[in-house]
Formats: C-alpha cells, sequence, structure tokens
C-alpha cells in the first residue's frame, strides 16, 4: 500500500509543506512537527515543496501493469459533423504530430460516421500519417453506446500507446467511458502535452484549483495513455495538400440493438459566427455597470468585425445569454485579439482566454489580475473609453 | 423509481490563492460544501421521486466528515445517505473512483436511475458518471439539461450540446449527469432539517462494500501526479499612458499595426 | 450575545435567514419601487414550512409561539420589512382563531394557513377608527342562521391578498365598547370586495388595502368566541402580535446597520476608509447598541408571554415601542453613514428608512402604545397599595 510518512528527525517545522498541501492535510503539531492528516490524498505536493527531504513517499507500485513495450503509435480522435472534421480534429492533430515526431511513431485519426471519404483527405492534409475509419448509416451522428464499442474493438485489435480526445461534449463522454472498459488513464483538459525524453512516456499537463496550480500527470503503467484536450488550446497545422498518408478500414463488428438512440437534434444558436471561431472577440464583465451598456461591447465587435463575449458574472445576472460565456464553465477561446472590458480577470474567466495572442484590458482598477495576462492595458472607464476607441477605429475602417 | 445520486465533497472556494513570495498555497478558511453541480443533481433526484413515488439515495466517497454534509442533502428530501470512507479509497483518480463507487452503489440494491453532477469543482474532469456507468455496465448520458419523460424501464432526455441540444432515449437502469440548467434547487425545509438532525448516514468500507483494495484509491489509479507549480504568467503587460483620448488613439495604432484580421477587413 | 435558542429555534432561524439572504434580498429594492406583492416568496415560506411555525401541532403547525414567529419575522425584515409583512399580517390575522377560535373553526382554518396555502389578515382599522377603536361602523346584524356584514375597512395589510380575515364589526351599538364581535370572513364570499390599493411611503411590497362589506352574509358560525368580545378579542390579540411589530422593527434596524458597517469598510475619503473616523464609528456604535437592547427586550418579551403569563400588555406596549423607535433611529443613521449614496434609490438603506416609519404607527401608534404603559404603571401601584 502506498504510504507517506514524516521524518520528524529531519522536520524543522517550516511549515512550507503545509502551504504547499492543496488540500489542507498537514498542520504542525504542539512540538513544531508537520502532521499528515486523514484527507490526505497522497498527491505528493508536499514532497517537492520540502527542502530537507523529510517527508517519506512510498509510491506502490501498482501490480497489474501491462507489458507496454506492445503498445504503439499516437491516435486521435477525429469528431465530425456532417462529414466535416470539427476543428479540434485539426488542433489534435497539431499536438499529436510533435509527440509522433519526438516519439518516431505515426500518427493516426480515428474517424467514425457515414460518408467521410472527404474527411480522410482532409485529415492527411492536416497532419496525420493514417487515417483509421470506420463508416456506416448507423454512426451518421455520434452515439456514446456504438462509438465506444467501435473504438474499443480498435484499440483492441492495434495497441494505441497514446489517444487524444477533444474536452468537447461529445469527448467528455466518450473518453471516460472508453477509458473505464479498458481500465486505463484519462487527464482531461491538458494544456501541455510532452514525451518525456528519458521513458518515452506521455507527460501530461493540467490546471487545478481553477489554474492556481498546474499539475503534470502521468500513466506510467497503464495503455493507452489517454488525455482530452480543450478546444482552442493546440493549434492546427497548416493544410499540406501534397501531404500523403493511409487511409484504414478496419474490420469491426457494428453493434446494433443499442440501449441508447439519439431521437432528434436541434440547434439553438443562431450566432453567424461562433464564439470559439472568431478571430477578435470584445468582451464585457460586472465593470460595464450595467446591461444596456453593453451596447459599447456590440458595437466595436461589429466595428472590428469580430464576436461578443461576456463574464460569468454577467451572464448570471442575466445581462446576456450564456452562449456567450467566455470562462472555465463557459467557452474556451483563443482569438487572435481579446478585448476584456470591465472584466477583473478571476482565474475561471482567465482559464477559458489565456491563450488569446493578443490581450487588451481596460479596467477602472489598476490592480485587477486581468492585467497580469494583458499584452496591452489601460487603466480608465471603460464607459469612457469604449466610445473613445470606437471612434479612433471608426475613423480608419470606416 | 429509486434515484442514487452521486455526490462529492468539494472546497469552498476555487480561489485558492498563492503566496507569491514562497510560491505556496493560501488556505483562509476554505470550509467545505458539496460541489455546486451535485445539488442539482440531488434536487433532480428528489422531483423524480416525489413524482414516482420512490425512494433517493445518495452515495458519496470521502472522509468521515463528510457524513455532515451528506445530513445536508436528506434535509431537501433524500431519503437515506451512504458514505463510502475508507483509508484504502485516498488517492483515488477518475477510474477508481468509478470503481468504488460502482461497488458501493451494487451494495445498496436496486436502482433505476443514478445521476451526477456535469463535473467536480475540484477536479473538473467530468470522467466518473460515465465511468461509473461502464463499472456498472449500463447506459449513459451527460450534460441532461431536462428529462421529458421517465418510466419504468426508459427515460428521454434532453443533452445539451455546444450548439442546441440532442433528445436521447435510453434504457433504464441508466446514468445521467446533469448540468445547471436542469432545476432551480430548493432550500431545505423546517421538517426536512429535523429530519436530517435526527438522520443517521451509514458509512461503508471497503470490506464492508466488497471491492478490491488494489483497484481502489492510489493503487488503483492508473494516472499520478508527479509535479506541482505554479503557473508563471510571463506575459509583460504594456500600459498605454495619458488622456483617455491618448489611451484610446495609442492603442488603437498599436494594434492596427500588428496586422490583424482588422486590417484584412481595412483592405477588403 | 448567547441567546440560548433551542437547537430547534435556531433551526428555524438559520432557515429564515437562508430565505432572506439568497431569495429575498435580491428582489427587495424591486418589489419595493413597483409595489409587487411577493407570491414567490410566500410560496418559498410554504415550501420551507416555516409559515406553522407558530400554529399548534394539532392543525398541521410546528407548535412554536410568539418567540418563533418573531425569530423568523426579523429574519425576514433583514432583508425586506415589506415581504416580511405578507408573513407577519398573516400571523396577526391568525392569532384571534388560535386564541378564541372553537375546535370546529380551528381544524377548518389553520391547516392551510399552517400549510402556507392560504394567507390571513386582520380587519380592525376603519376611516374613522384607528387608535379609537370603539369608533367602529361595520356592523354585524344576524339574521337567521347568518351574520349580514356592511361597512368598510381601511388599511388592511394583506388586503385582496389573503384568503381568511378576521373581522371585527359593531353588533350591538348600545353596548358601547362591549358591543363588538369578532368574525372569520372568507375571501370570495359575495358581499366582500377589495377597495383601494394604497401607495404607501414604505412597506410598498406590502399591500394594504380597503375591505368593503356590503350586505355580506356569513354563516353564524364563523362568530368567533361570543357576542360583544370583539374588543377583547382584538386587544387580546394584538397584545400578543405586538412582539411581531417589534421583531419587524428590529430586523430592519439590523439590516440597515450591516449595509452602513460593510458600506463603511469600503468607502474612501480623505486616504481611508470612513470606519476609521470616529464620528463614523460612535454613531454604528450607538446603532449597534440600541439593537442590542432592542433585542434583549423583543426575546425577553416573546419569552414572558409565550411562558403563558397573564399580563402582557405592559410589555408588549414596551417592546413595540422601543424596537420601533430603534428603527427610526438606526435608519435614519445609516442613510447618514452612506451619505450621498444612502439617499440613492440603488442603496438599500433609503427604503429601509421609509419601511422603519410604519412601525411607529402601526399595530397601535407609539402614543397609545405610552397610554398603554403608564396605565398599566398607575394601575400596578393602585393595586399593590
Amino acid at each position: 500500500m502506498a504510504s507517506i510518512k514524516i521524518i520528524n528527525e529531519k522536520c524543522v517545522g517550516c511549515r512550507l509543506c503545509i502551504g504547499a498541501c492543496p488540500f489542507g492535510a498537514m498542520e504542525m503539531s504542539n512540538d513544531r512537527k508537520a502532521v499528515i492528516l486523514d484527507n490526505c490524498t497522497l498527491c505528493g505536493a508536499c514532497v517537492s515543496a520540502c527542502k530537507f527531504e523529510a517527508i517519506d513517499f512510498q509510491k506502490e507500485e501498482v501490480s497489474n501493469s501491462v507489458d507496454i513495450s506492445l503498445y504503439e503509435g499516437i491516435w486521435i480522435f477525429a469528431e465530425q459533423k456532417h462529414g466535416e472534421p470539427e476543428s479540434i480534429a485539426y488542433e489534435l492533430l497539431g499536438v499529436g504530430r510533435t509527440l509522433a515526431d519526438d516519439r518516431n511513431t505515426t500518427l493516426t485519426a480515428v474517424l467514425i460516421g457515414n460518408r467521410l471519404d472527404d474527411a480522410c483527405k482532409k485529415l492527411i492534409m492536416q497532419g496525420a500519417d493514417r487515417v483509421m475509419v470506420v463508416e456506416d448509416e448507423s454512426l451518421d451522428h455520434y452515439n456514446d453506446e456504438s462509438y465506444t464499442d467501435i473504438f474499443v474493438q480498435l484499440i483492441r485489435e492495434n495497441n494505441p500507446e497514446v489517444i487524444l480526445m477533444g474536452a468537447t461534449t461529445y469527448g467528455r463522454s466518450l473518453a471516460p467511458r472508453i477509458a473505464s472498459r479498458i481500465n486505463t488513464g484519462l487527464t482531461a483538459d491538458c494544456t501541455k502535452l510532452e514525451i518525456d525524453p528519458e521513458d518515452g512516456k506521455l507527460l501530461q499537463t493540467r490546471p487545478a484549483f481553477g489554474g492556481n496550480l498546474m499539475a503534470t500527470i502521468i500513466c506510467p503503467n497503464h495503455r493507452p495513455q489517454m488525455a482530452t484536450v480543450r478546444h482552442k488550446v493546440m493549434k492546427e497545422l497548416e493544410p499540406d495538400d501534397k501531404r500523403t498518408g493511409e487511409i484504414i478500414r478496419p474490420e469491426v463488428t457494428i453493434p446494433k440493438d443499442l440501449k441508447i438512440k439519439v431521437k432528434d437534434v436541434v440547434s439553438t444558436i443562431c450566432e453567424m459566427v461562433p464564439l470559439t471561431e472568431a478571430d477578435i472577440i470584445v468582451s464585457g464583465g460586472r465593470g460595464m455597470g450595467d446591461p444596456k451598456n453593453f451596447a459599447l461591447i456590440n458595437e466595436l465587435a461589429e466595428i472590428l468585425g469580430g464576436a461578443v463575449g461576456a463574464s460569468r458574472a454577467t451572464v448570471d445576472a442575466g445581462w446576456i445569454e450564456y452562449s456567450h460565456q467566455v470562462g472555465q464553465t463557459g467557452q474556451t477561446v483563443g482569438p487572435q485579439v481579446y478585448f476584456a472590458c470591465g472584466i477583473s480577470g478571476a482565474i475561471q474567466h482567465l482559464a477559458g482566454m489565456s491563450s488569446s495572442d493578443t490581450i487588451i484590458a481596460i479596467n477602472k482598477n489598476p490592480d485587477a489580475p486581468i492585467f497580469k495576462v494583458a499584452t496591452f492595458g489601460i487603466v480608465g472607464d471603460v464607459m469612457e473609453m469604449l466610445p473613445l476607441l470606437i471612434k479612433e477605429f471608426k475613423a480608419v475602417l470606416g | 423509481m429509486n434515484v442514487i445520486v452521486c455526490v462529492k465533497q468539494v472546497p469552498g472556494t476555487n480561489e485558492v490563492k498563492m503566496n507569491k513570495e514562497t510560491n505556496t498555497i493560501i488556505r483562509e478558511g476554505i470550509e467545505a460544501i458539496i460541489n455546486p453541480f451535485d445539488t442539482y443533481a440531488v434536487e433532480e433526484g428528489v422531483r423524480i421521486k416525489e413524482q414516482t413515488s420512490g425512494k433517493a439515495t445518495v452515495i458519496s466517497m470521502g472522509i468521515p466528515s463528510v457524513v455532515d454534509l451528506l445530513k445536508e442533502t436528506i434535509a431537501v428530501g433524500i431519503d437515506d445517505a451512504v458514505l463510502l470512507s475508507d483509508r484504502a479509497f485516498a488517492g483515488a483518480d477518475s477510474l477508481a473512483t468509478s470503481y468504488a463507487l460502482s461497488m458501493g452503489i451494487k451494495h445498496i440494491g436496486e436502482y433505476d436511475l443514478i445521476i451526477c453532477g456535469k463535473q467536480a469543482m475540484d477536479g473538473d474532469t467530468a470522467q466518473v458518471g460515465p465511468g461509473l456507468a461502464e463499472k456498472l455496465n449500463i447506459p449513459h448520458t451527460t450534460y441532461v439539461r431536462k428529462i421529458e419523460e421517465i418510466r419504468e424501464g426508459y427515460i428521454r432526455c434532453q443533452r445539451m450540446t455546444e450548439d442546441g441540444y440532442e433528445v436521447i432515449e435510453m434504457l433504464l437502469p441508466a446514468v445521467i449527469t446533469v448540468v445547471k440548467e436542469i432545476n432551480e434547487p430548493r432550500l431545505p425545509s423546517l421538517k426536512g432539517m429535523m429530519r436530517s438532525k435526527k438522520a443517521q448516514i451509514t458509512v461503508w468500507t471497503t470490506d464492508d462494500i466488497g471491492a478490491d483494495k488494489s483497484l481502489c484509491g492510489l493503487k488503483g489509479s492508473p494516472t499520478q501526479v508527479v509535479k506541482t507549480f505554479v503557473p508563471i504568467h510571463d506575459v509583460k503587460s504594456e500600459m498605454m499612458e495619458g488622456t483617455p483620448e491618448e489611451q484610446a488613439s495609442k492603442l488603437a495604432k498599436k494594434l492596427l499595426s500588428m496586422q490583424f484580421a482588422i486590417c484584412q477587413e481595412e483592405e477588403s | 450575545m448567547n441567546y440560548f435558542l433551542t437547537e430547534e429555534q435556531e433551526m428555524i432561524q438559520e432557515l429564515a435567514a437562508k430565505i432572506a439572504d439568497e431569495k429575498i434580498k435580491p428582489v427587495a429594492i424591486e418589489y419595493d419601487e413597483k409595489g409587487i406583492f411577493p407570491r414567490d416568496i410566500v410560496k418559498i415560506l410554504a415550501d420551507s414550512d416555516l409559515c406553522g411555525v407558530y400554529i399548534p401541532e394539532e392543525y398541521g403547525g410546528f407548535g412554536g409561539g410568539i418567540f418563533e414567529m418573531a425569530l423568523v419575522v426579523e429574519q425576514l425584515s433583514r432583508a425586506c420589512g415589506g415581504i416580511a409583512l405578507a408573513y407577519a399580517g398573516t400571523g396577526l390575522g391568525t392569532y384571534p382563531i388560535i386564541l378564541f377560535g372553537t375546535e370546529e373553526q380551528k381544524q377548518k382554518f389553520l391547516p392551510p394557513i399552517a400549510s402556507g396555502e392560504k394567507l390571513a389578515a386582520f380587519g380592525l382599522t376603519e376611516a374613522n377608527a384607528g387608535s379609537d377603536a370603539a369608533g367602529i361602523q361595520t356592523t354585524a346584524v344576524l339574521d337567521g342562521d347568518e351574520y349580514v356584514l356592511n361597512g368598510t375597512k381601511q388599511w388592511i395589510t394583506n388586503g385582496g391578498e389573503a384568503d381568511i380575515y378576521t373581522v371585527v364589526a359593531c353588533t350591538n351599538r348600545a353596548k358601547g365598547a362591549r358591543g363588538f364581535s369578532a368574525f372569520i370572513v372568507e375571501k370570495d364570499t359575495p358581499g366582500f370586495s377589495f377597495g383601494k390599493k394604497e401607495n404607501k411611503m414604505g412597506i410598498r411590497a406590502s399591500v394594504t388595502s380597503e375591505l368593503v362589506f356590503e350586505d355580506c352574509r356569513i354563516p353564524k358560525e364563523n362568530l368567533l368566541s361570543r357576542e360583544g368580545m370583539g374588543f377583547l378579542v382584538a386587544m387580546k390579540t394584538l397584545d400578543r402580535t405586538r412582539p411581531g411589530v417589534a421583531s419587524q422593527a428590529l430586523g430592519i434596524a439590523q439590516g440597515a446597520l450591516d449595509e452602513a458597517l460593510k458600506y463603511s469598510l469600503e468607502r474612501e475619503q480623505f486616504g481611508k476608509t470612513i470606519s476609521s473616523f470616529q464620528a463614523v464609528q460612535h454613531m454604528m456604535a450607538d446603532m449597534a447598541i440600541q439593537i442590542e437592547a432592542t433585542r434583549c427586550l423583543v426575546y425577553q418579551t416573546c419569552r414572558h408571554i409565550d411562558s403563558g403569563a397573564k399580563s402582557i400588555s405592559k410589555e408588549s406596549a414596551i417592546s413595540k415601542v422601543f424596537a420601533s423607535d430603534t428603527a427610526m433611529k438606526v435608519t435614519i443613521d445609516a442613510v447618514q453613514v452612506m451619505g450621498g449614496y444612502g439617499y440613492m434609490k440603488e442603496y438599500p438603506v433609503e427604503k429601509m428608512m421609509r419601511d422603519a416609519k410604519i412601525t411607529q404607527i402601526y399595530e397601535g401608534t407609539n402614543q397609545i402604545q405610552r397610554n398603554v404603559i403608564a396605565l398599566e404603571l398607575i394601575k400596578g401601584i393602585k393595586t399593590h397599595k
């Protein structure tokens, strides 16, 4: 069994470990020694923080490991809609390409659906060495049951080493179901993926505690190593029509008599440009003061040809619909330009837009956290600045 | 209909502040609460039990003090609560958690529907719902924003998607994870609070539920945290100075000179 | 200060506070501005089991007394004195039935009030009968198996929204103060309608209307107690429920202090928060002193009444006068502490100041209360001789 204990002789009572513990599972005893409490989750953060090597952490060697040398290849799940790959698929190919090259192996896109010839070509153009495609009319629309079943058949037949999926609605449903069926590890919402140069395993980095802490996670003894990645976090490659690749149509059993049926698909958002695809986003927060002041946000967005975003506070207050919400519980965006107007920059909002190329912050509080991530900042009243900016851009862009 | 709701205790605030000098976490009175998304799951469970004259049970995996939090669910109408608590559960990742919960649920007995919240505010992985369904070998649907119909052996619900929703039919028993659009959680009632004060929460260990210790906790977790660090935001902000007119003018010039889509607008 | 509440009283207080903070605070300013009756809050209170807190268990209530009711009213009033009145006003309309109802009357009328399904109201005041309650002109004439009511009641809290009304009318003009009787009248009884809804200075989320009786026939079983007991029914009810008004005033005062205190820690002038200035500190200290004294007085008065004490008029009057005067002073000072912002409708304290005023007026003006207290003092001296 894994164990952790304090080596009292080495502990000097510096309290660094207490501060490092994300779960509040350490405290000082009366004689100034660190004490580990019941709610310790064995995450090991204290071990890294201790400068006196006073914490003895024995990680158990997990017994039901597999022979990891039998697993090879980087796979990505290429989500598609009506035969068109979603942009998340290209982003996964972008990061997958680097991993495959570092690992000296092939990058395979797994494509499930119906009428996918075009999609195969596009995936190869954007980085895939191989496309493994399974087509059937019954697979036209995503279905948790059939997609899980087929994907697992493919995994068992081919033993990939790594599988990447989008942290999309479907991805976040499919990935854990698969991982649970084949008993392997899955790390969600990775912001960074790399191959460990020492032993070739996948280093999966993700934010914890709303982004205040980053954790690097590994899956040392189980395969495949699975990870999901949020939209707009990784970059796609440029499409290259000279790229060649293999299209494979493996033999799988298409499951019938499913317990899950998709009866209807309803689209309620009628945005011209979905928020996540916009190159420019102008976002408003509580600092806008009043819902009617969002008219200025709309105006600036229109002049710049961009989309309108909003912080969670404004959505919760009923100023604007949820479809505009940017942040940890909203959408993740990565536009070229992001205007944060009257947004303080709470960590949950940053989680949704910090990968934007250029961030512009306008806030009357000079200590607002948003200024720490902004490329350009203006300390001022949004109600004063926005009309001036609108005037400036109107003069040039008409 | 018998409903089981999975609930998790999380720290009261996600705003874990960092002490910049020592790079350590400042823990200022962060009390534990029920994961906010789970309160919607609890409310839905209570509603279904009321509409179908059934039973709603809450299950959680956590440290012994979670018992107090589970009593809050009794105050809003849950009939029974079970806590899986054992040293062996510590350090569990989503897979080990899914396994432990599945064994606990099997020990509870018959059920028609299992409800989970969309994700936990501390881990954010949203993996336990589907993982649990797999361990129980029953179907699941995530991000349910409304149950259209539920009856013996059948459920029809709306799953929220990026651009709208889908209508999904499933055979019961099944697992659903719910989003906050599904309902408005009720406040406890006085009678409920009295009931919860007297309530006895069952606590089970790995032995009670017949769980294989090697599949629980850290031992049963394929993923491990190998390092934690404070993210360094090394962006140097350039502040626009001057009068508001000057600030606006400087910013506009900077952006327009940076070759963006804005400029492409100008050309076309 | 520890008030040694029982576990149940603490639960009641906690639940009422939760509803006040989570459900009432967000809508208080809007409902006041637009004069919206808080039906949605009534539903929440009903679902929470708080409506029956002062009603005996055998009628579906919790079996608590005036203290439990006061605990709820205080918390709700912290968020909005007007919205709290939907609850407190019902208490006033229900107590005549609790104190004087026959078993049949209690079985019929108390359960739906306990469950929150129905609201109640108390109809005593008329255009010519305010402090001088003996000036009531509404009549009730026995005709066979029915009483026929004629007249108009004025300024009745919950008028139009309540389903059950306890009304005092004159059954025998010749007998003077002994000629009044109390009746239970249900909404939708033919001949019973409502007059205009008043446009008030404060407590605007509470509805205050005229009750109009035009040959309104009610079953004679709806007479409360006996003919001629009307005055006694009214006085005994008011003596008992007066701490309810006192706790409304207490809640308003506490809410005002909370806002002023919070503001004083945020507002900066001359390089520091205004809470650093002695002038402001002294004002807030005085507010706190008054509030704590009020709370002790109100709680103790409630306990005294609930203990079954025979003599409660003086104590009840004292608590009401003190609490309402405190609420007025504290809310005025709260506006002062918040300065210009305090005067703006965007901020909650100007409303609290407008709300506080009525507590010095209704359920017996403070001048009448002082009369009562003085008379009780004199009576007390005389009987000791």
